[in-house]
């Protein structure tokens, strides 16, 4: 792990700003501790502290408030990367289906996910769709719930119709907890949450003004250590982030301004993205593990909790391609995000063979042209080793941006 | 190639497209709106109602391969940054769109007044009509099915899909159209779909015969086309059905096997559940795989996509929005994994299939995502051995004539070992 702080220890004579860069890379060593560990070690203990059950979810929402107030931990599950050998998994896709559903399958076989004792799926594409009927087959003895969001968004609807989804879910989670959950415990839970994302908003604001102090490999780590931690730990590590990172003095450099799109399910390597940042690219913004950020304001904590949630995800969620926004310009929100954070160019990056991402992708392109906004694509899987094609392609889009945009 | 055994029913659904392409290409002279839509979940009585025509972008796009113009039209598509990773319906679709958007029969078809997006068992449809939305600037009508996730038809689900169909469908189409909605009109269309449901049922499970009279997925798909696209709720189509109704019966009664392109099908060697679309742009050569070796479909989830009538669901004029519910949910890609292995299983069964087989196409995630499980589980449950092969809807790229037969080949051989091995234990 290299010192996080490009100050010469010593030279300096900065002693604090020498003990934040480690302290960063203390965290951030953590972080990969945690991304590395495929068995979960985390959540075993969490469940044996606490007496309490964890329970998984598939990307990329699930309103985490729920489980959290059941007593229970919320457990994202994003594939496992390039860091399992895929065996059992590749028996049951196909070569043109992507990369994620495999390694969860491969998670699944190998025992990995033992200490998950219920799973949700949410409704995002067919292929996580399909798989959770496979969950049930597979894994019978576990709950398994098809979390099926509203595309419909009016509150009389879709509202009402994921009211009664969130109120079923309640429901199972009271049963497999053993604990009730009241509209106090579900607010309190809320306000958890809400903090949680306060702080991830604030991360992203740092990382948007100054990106050397919060670069996107660091962020990144940071947001899927949220995947496993109990909100209350992944609070904590974000402050400790943020308070050390800004005490640190890291080179500015001279990097065009991106941000990657399209990359929300199967998540690209570590590698990709410091290829990314190597290849001259300050990633202001992507919308890589977007479940602390799916709903982009604080939940209400006042009335009743279950019309928040509802209304958050109504009125309150992000674009996104496994969403229908009925009467909304194709690619609004990616260019306010644009403009708002003064970037220079779109890296649209998709898991190869993922239908969200890539049939939105034409749509968002000429939207994007339309606005006078430098664009590039690639396709990735969570597995692919090698990175100098992408890496030669986003130096020349960088290049490209500085030298012409 | 000899040609086609024409027999009066289909002389009559030629009829009944050829006719409707007319009235498409007369819709704006005419004053009539147009309303496109998807095939699973569709709401054809709904939009006879208003005296609006449907378009079926699926329909189009299969037939778009099956008359060799999909290549051009994918390419297109690709050039406009459609990914090669994508569904070849919605790309078809796209570059058939760009290239003038001439249909079937060479008319061009008349844009659309209305997109119906009936998110029935298939997430592509909603990007699709997105696509659509970005070409035509028409309004759109979002109908979210939920998916049969745990393997029913809740109370709220049918609640949820009324209430759309109510609330936002239906004052849409008043809106388009300018016609007021009219129940009584709907709930007698309802009833001449129930009453060709009836004899959709009788020619498919005809199938359960041998030999059977029917090939239930290559010939399927002609006897689908009616009920499953725009005609559903016609006089037509209670007529079609009953003159095909007539003619299996009569292939039943003189012992007769399925007419295939070729002719009448000469031996039923094999007896085969098939799972999946099939290949358009090969059609007919991919059946003559089948039926030079004697093998010939019992049943199909393919013929089920626009609904698993022979599981007991009727169109029910006596509750015309909950029944039009119903309908939504119930198409086979909306069911879950588990309630697809036991219909498959159970097709095995009753069909007394010598074989299972899956035609997994490359770019449906709807149908092949889980696909090999499948396989896995039909297998272990009816003890009949699974094959499998792969091609794709419309992208001719993707359809290896050779690999293929050579599967088929290979696992129909399997199916004589078998055969041999049970003789020689008896």
């Amino acid at each position: 792990m290299e010192h996080a702080c490009d100050c010469e220890r010593g030279a300096s004579g900065d002693s604090s700003c020498a003990d934040s860069g480690s302290e960063v890379s203390e965290i951030v060593r953590r972080c990969e501790e945690l991304y590395d560990d495929l068995d979960l070690g985390y959540v075993k203990k969490w469940k044996e502290e606490h007496r309490s059950k964890a329970i998984g979810f598939l990307p990329i929402y699930v309103p985490r408030e729920l489980i959290h107030a059941a007593g229970m931990l919320p457990v994202g599950i994003m594939g496992a990367g390039d860091s399992l050998e895929i065996i059992r998994g590749d028996a049951y896709y196909q070569s043109y289906i992507c990369h994620l559903p495999r390694s969860v399958i491969e998670l699944g076989l190998s025992g990995r996910l033992d200490c998950i004792d219920g799973f949700l799926f949410p409704s995002i594409c067919d292929v996580i769709r399909n798989l959770s009927g496979m969950w049930m087959s597979l894994f019978g003895g576990k709950y398994v719930k098809y979390l099926d969001l509203p595309q419909n968004l009016a509150p009389a609807l879709g509202g009402k119709f994921y009211r009664h989804e969130l109120t079923r879910i309640r429901a199972d989670f009271e049963r497999i907890s053993g604990r009730e959950i009241t509209d106090d415990r579900l607010r309190k839970s809320i306000r958890t949450y809400n903090q949680n994302s306060r702080l991830v908003r604030d991360l992203f604001r740092i990382r948007s003004e100054t990106p050397e102090l919060a670069p996107a490999s660091e962020v990144h780590l940071l947001m899927r250590a949220g995947n496993v931690l109990s909100v209350e730990d992944h609070s904590s590590l974000l402050m400790e982030y943020i308070s050390a990172t800004m005490k640190t003095k890291r080179k500015k450099m001279d990097n065009a301004r991106i941000v990657l799109h399209g990359a929300f399910c199967e998540q690209p390597p570590l590698g990709l993205l410091r290829s990314l940042e190597n290849a001259g690219c300050d990633i202001v913004d992507d919308d890589l593990v977007l479940v602390n950020r799916w709903i982009k304001d604080p939940v209400s904590t006042s009335g009743d909790p279950m019309d928040a949630l509802v209304d958050a995800y109504l009125h309150h969620s992000v674009a996104n391609a496994s969403k229908y926004i009925a009467d909304d310009e194709k690619g609004r929100e990616l260019i306010e995000t644009c403009r708002s954070k003064r970037v220079e160019g779109v890296i649209f990056a998709a898991p190869s063979f993922c239908d969200p991402s890539l049939l939105e992708l034409p749509m968002l392109q000429d939207a994007l042209d339309r606005a006078g906004i430098e664009h590039t694509n690639f396709r990735y899987s969570e597995d692919m080793g090698q990175f100098h094609s992408i890496r030669e392609q986003a130096g020349t889009f960088a290049d490209s941006i500085k030298l012409w945009s | 190639m000899s040609d086609v055994q024409k027999e009066p029913s289909m002389v009559k659904q030629k009829d009944m497209i050829a006719d409707h392409f007319r009235k498409l290409s007369r819709a704006k002279e005419d004053g009539r709106k147009v309303v496109y839509t998807f095939v699973p979940g569709n709401l054809t009585e709904l939009i006879a109602n208003f005296d609006m025509l449907p378009v079926l972008p699926e329909i189009n796009a299969l037939q778009s391969g099956m008359r060799g113009k999909s290549k051009e039209y994918i390419a297109e598509a690709e050039k406009h940054g459609h990914s090669e990773d994508v569904c070849t319906y919605v790309k078809c679709d796209y570059g058939m769109l760009k290239k003038g958007n001439v249909g079937p029969t060479g008319e061009k078809l008349p844009e659309p007044d209305m997109l119906l997006l009936s998110y029935t068992g298939c997430f592509t449809f909603m990007k699709w009509f997105e696509i659509l939305r970005e070409e035509y600037k028409c309004p759109v009508a979002m109908l979210h099915v939920p998916y049969q996730g745990e393997g029913e038809i809740t109370k709220e689900m049918r609640e949820y899909i009324v209430a759309q169909i109510r609330d936002d469908v239906i004052p849409m189409m008043e809106k388009i159209s300018g016609n007021k909605f009219d129940e009584d009109k709907l709930k007698a269309a309802l009833r001449r779909s129930a009453a060709a449901e009836d004899d959709l049922v009788w020619t498919l499970e005809s199938a359960k015969h041998r030999p059977s009279p029917i090939d239930a997925y290559f010939g399927g798909v002609y006897y689908i086309g009616p009920i499953f696209s725009s005609f559903r709720g016609s006089s037509d189509a209670v007529e079609y059905y009953r003159m095909l109704r007539e003619e299996v019966k009569g292939r039943i009664d003189r012992g007769e096997g399925p007419i295939t392109p070729d002719g009448p099908m000469r031996e039923e060697k094999y007896r085969l559940v098939v799972e999946g679309p099939p290949n358009w742009t090969s059609f007919r050569q991919f059946w003559k795989m089948f039926h030079e070796e004697g093998a010939v479909v019992v049943a199909s989830s393919y013929t089920k996509v626009g609904g698993v009538y022979d599981q007991g669901f009727r169109h029910n004029p006596d509750a015309p929005l909950e029944t039009l519910a119903d309908y939504c949910s119930g198409c086979y890609t909306n069911l879950n994994l588990p309630q697809r292995i036991e219909l498959l299983s159970k097709y095995v069964t009753e069909y007394e299939a010598d074989g299972f087989m899956i035609n997994s196409i490359k770019s449906c995630n709807s149908f092949s995502a889980g696909q090999l499980h499948i396989l896995r589980e039909v297998q272990d449950r009816t003890g009949v051995a699974g094959g499998f092969i792969e091609s794709d809807l419309v992208d001719p790229r993707y359809f290896s004539a050779a690999n293929i037969k050579n599967r088929l080949e290979s696992y129909l051989q399997m199916i004589d070992a078998k055969r041999k091995e049970l003789i020689a234990v008896h």
